[in-house]
């Protein structure tokens, strides 16, 4: 039988753990440049050896991003494209693939607009397993975390470098799926994240919290993501991939994905 | 709206007026969001900081500014005596700088060392530069491509007073975009940094601090008003972007339920044009900047940009306290063109010898109806939020002018 939502990512990450493997988190923006390419670039995550697709919904201002998924999301909205679009492309590849955990990243004021049950109605009915609302912290979330449980939706929270150890609790209390560790204070795709400190950081949420860690922001190079995929238990590239995909197409930015999977998935037996 | 409605005291602890305000930021910024609403709650108990506060207030920035009786524009409108308070006289040429410097010192009290800012028509960003300077902060100001165009003289303003003025050319290139990057910008340095919003808006504490230190505004003039006239008015108007002075204006007015509050918003080119900055008038509820509020959206929740002649209202939101005071019906909003402002920015120079900016010139439309409607024997206070010096060059543009 086939599992969704939140049992979805828990199961992927307890494969990839029995392989001693950590998972590697493709970011794509739902909708750039427009549908048809798109749906495309997702049809081929998987093969170019995504574990778990992070798919952007587009906002008109994405305070927390940087250049990269900004550009992203304008491209994907003058294309036309809209919340349910790209909801409606993720049901699109969930008819032909039902194993890869699926999440969508986005801001509140489209939630808000279509409403929290509306919303997690929406995503569960498209096969989409959780949500990353990057400007929704615990203090406000409780709409959406109830209309989340109600269908078995991860709603999954962000810790940073200035989530200290009094914060953190609040910051993991309700979370199911994965935390998402943002490595550096700053926006998506700007400075590069020190292994070492990112190593303390991934310990101490896994033991603060008791589920996975993904680590993102400002990972580029199947170097770092391998460095990271060390010690986190799945490593997530967004800005590269997108600029890839913005630059030089589907073709390259699918090769850019093979190699930062390779390198996250072959980490730790090389090290 | 009951009694007890309008006189109970907001926001609550979790930062909201009703249903609006809130705190929705990136969890990087949380812990200083949460950090600032510590040291603001102590400051504000601290009588030492608010002697600071009220001496730098009255040495530097000149309070209290003065309430004026405009006779000639009373006359002209033929109804209720206009009174206004002229908060364009204070240092710097409006009421920004009662907030800049109320954030400053909370700055420096928790040893923040960088200040940076938003700004559109950049009387906050020169509000802001000039308490930095005054302060030996470096201080940076985050501004539309398009404001920087329209508000030359307050960019040069700016860099003369040693801010560095970043031109933000995303979206629209206005004052929301530039409150992104000044995001962006607080996200990346978190330790050092102390951001100076120049609004009611913003997570919180931001509208509760900002209103704080603008209610100075009609805190004055509620005791002018009553020296000089024996009572109170029948109406408080004020232009509205963000709604920093209407709201300091309004502040002290609120439990006094037979004044009407009347905030102006930017109709642009006319509301029905879909061309304009009326948040309550055009818009509906949702989450931007850190706030549950109005907001000019699609029926994506996708921000539709905001249009004014007016760079200090092309704003596509409003605060927070704003939207609250709308729905349980304690004030009113209204709205005035872009042609409206400039007629009255022509009329009000011309009869007062007083040259307004173009936001406040704004609520004068709405003030000489108002002066019909309520005849002789009404009585209507007007903050009069800013000078037009800095609009010379876009009104000799829009007159055909060359300077």
């Amino acid at each position: 039988m086939t599992v969704t939502g939140a049992a979805r990512l828990e199961a992927r990450f307890a494969a990839l753990a029995a392989q001693d493997r950590a998972a590697f988190v493709a970011y794509v923006m739902g909708g750039d440049p427009g549908l048809g390419k798109s749906a495309q670039l997702l049809d081929g995550l998987p093969g170019a050896g995504t574990d778990i697709i992070e798919l952007g919904m587009p906002f008109s201002d994405p305070m927390a991003d940087g250049g990269a998924i900004q550009a992203a999301a304008l491209r994907s909205l003058n294309a036309g494209v809209r919340t349910n679009d790209v909801l409606k492309m993720a049901a699109k590849f969930r008819r032909t693939d039902t194993q890869t955990p699926m999440i969508v990243m986005g801001y509140y004021n489209p939630v808000h607009h279509m409403g929290c049950e509306a919303f997690a109605k929406a995503c569960h009915a498209s096969g989409i397993d959780g949500a990353i609302i990057v400007d929704l912290p615990p203090e406000e979330d409780a709409p959406l975390r109830d209309a989340f449980e109600e269908y078995g939706l991860a709603l999954i929270r962000l810790a940073t470098p200035t989530t200290d150890d009094q914060r953190l609790p609040t910051v993991v209390a309700n979370t199911r799926g994965f935390v998402y560790y943002v490595s550096v204070a700053g926006v998506t795709g700007a400075a590069v994240p020190d292994a070492d400190p990112v190593q303390k950081a991934v310990a101490r949420i896994r033991a603060a919290s008791g589920l996975p860690v993904a680590v993102g922001f400002g990972v580029r190079t199947p170097q770092k993501a391998a460095q990271i995929a060390l010690s986190a238990d799945a490593v997530v590239v967004g800005s590269a991939i997108v600029d890839a995909m913005a630059r030089n197409g589907i073709k390259e930015a699918l090769d850019l994905t093979r190699s930062l999977s390779d390198a996250v998935h072959t980490a730790r037996q090389q090290a | 709206m009951s009694t007890s409605e309008a006189k109970r005291i907001w926001p609550d602890a979790k930062g909201r007026f009703g249903a609006f305000g809130g705190r929705f930021v990136a969890e990087t910024l949380m812990p200083l969001v949460l950090e600032l609403e510590g040291a603001w709650d102590e400051a504000q108990r601290d009588p030492q900081f608010t002697a600071q506060m009220d001496e730098y207030l009255r040495d530097y920035v000149g309070r209290p500014s003065a309430i004026y009786f405009a006779e000639r524009l009373s006359e002209h409108f033929g109804g209720a005596k206009i009174w206004l308070k002229r908060d364009e006289l204070n240092h710097t040429g409006s009421h920004k700088i009662n907030n800049c410097l109320g954030q400053v010192l909370l700055a420096k009290r928790m040893g923040k060392t960088r200040i940076i800012a938003e700004t559109g028509a950049g009387q906050h960003g020169v509000a802001t530069a000039t308490v930095a300077a005054r302060f030996g902060l470096p201080c940076v100001v985050f501004m539309g491509a398009t404001d920087i165009e329209r508000q030359k003289p307050n960019v040069f303003r700016m860099k003369m007073l040693g801010a560095e003025v970043v031109p933000v050319t995303s979206g629209t290139g206005t004052l929301k975009d530039a409150m992104n990057d000044a995001l962006r910008d607080w996200v990346t340095n978190v330790d050092e940094t102390f951001y100076v919003i120049g609004t009611v808006a913003g997570p919180h504490p931001y509208p509760h601090m900002v209103r704080e230190f603008q209610s100075v505004i009609g805190r004055e003039a509620r005791a002018q008003i009553l020296e000089r006239e024996g009572r109170l008015p029948d109406a408080c108007v004020a232009c509205i972007g963000g709604g920093s002075n209407a709201m300091g204006l309004f502040h002290a007015f609120v439990p006094d339920e037979n004044v009407r509050l009347i905030g102006v918003e930017a109709a642009g080119k006319g509301i029905k044009t879909g061309q304009h900055a009326a948040s309550l008038a055009g818009g509906e509820p949702g989450v931007l900047h850190g706030n549950r509020t109005y907001l000019l959206q699609d029926d994506d929740g996708q921000i539709i940009d905001a249009h004014s002649i007016s760079a200090g209202l092309d704003y596509p939101g409003i605060g927070p306290e704003h939207a609250y005071l709308h729905d349980i019906g304690r004030a009113e909003y209204v709205s005035a063109t872009d042609e409206e402002a400039l007629e009255m920015f022509q009329l009000c120079t011309k009869l007062e010898g007083i040259i307004p900016a173009l936001e406040p010139a704004h609520a004068l439309a709405r003030v000489g109806d108002l002066a019909r409607e309520l005849g002789p024997q009404g009585l209507i206070v007007m903050n009069m939020c800013g000078r037009g010096d800095k609009d010379v060059f876009a009104i000799a543009n829009h007159l055909g002018v060359k300077i």
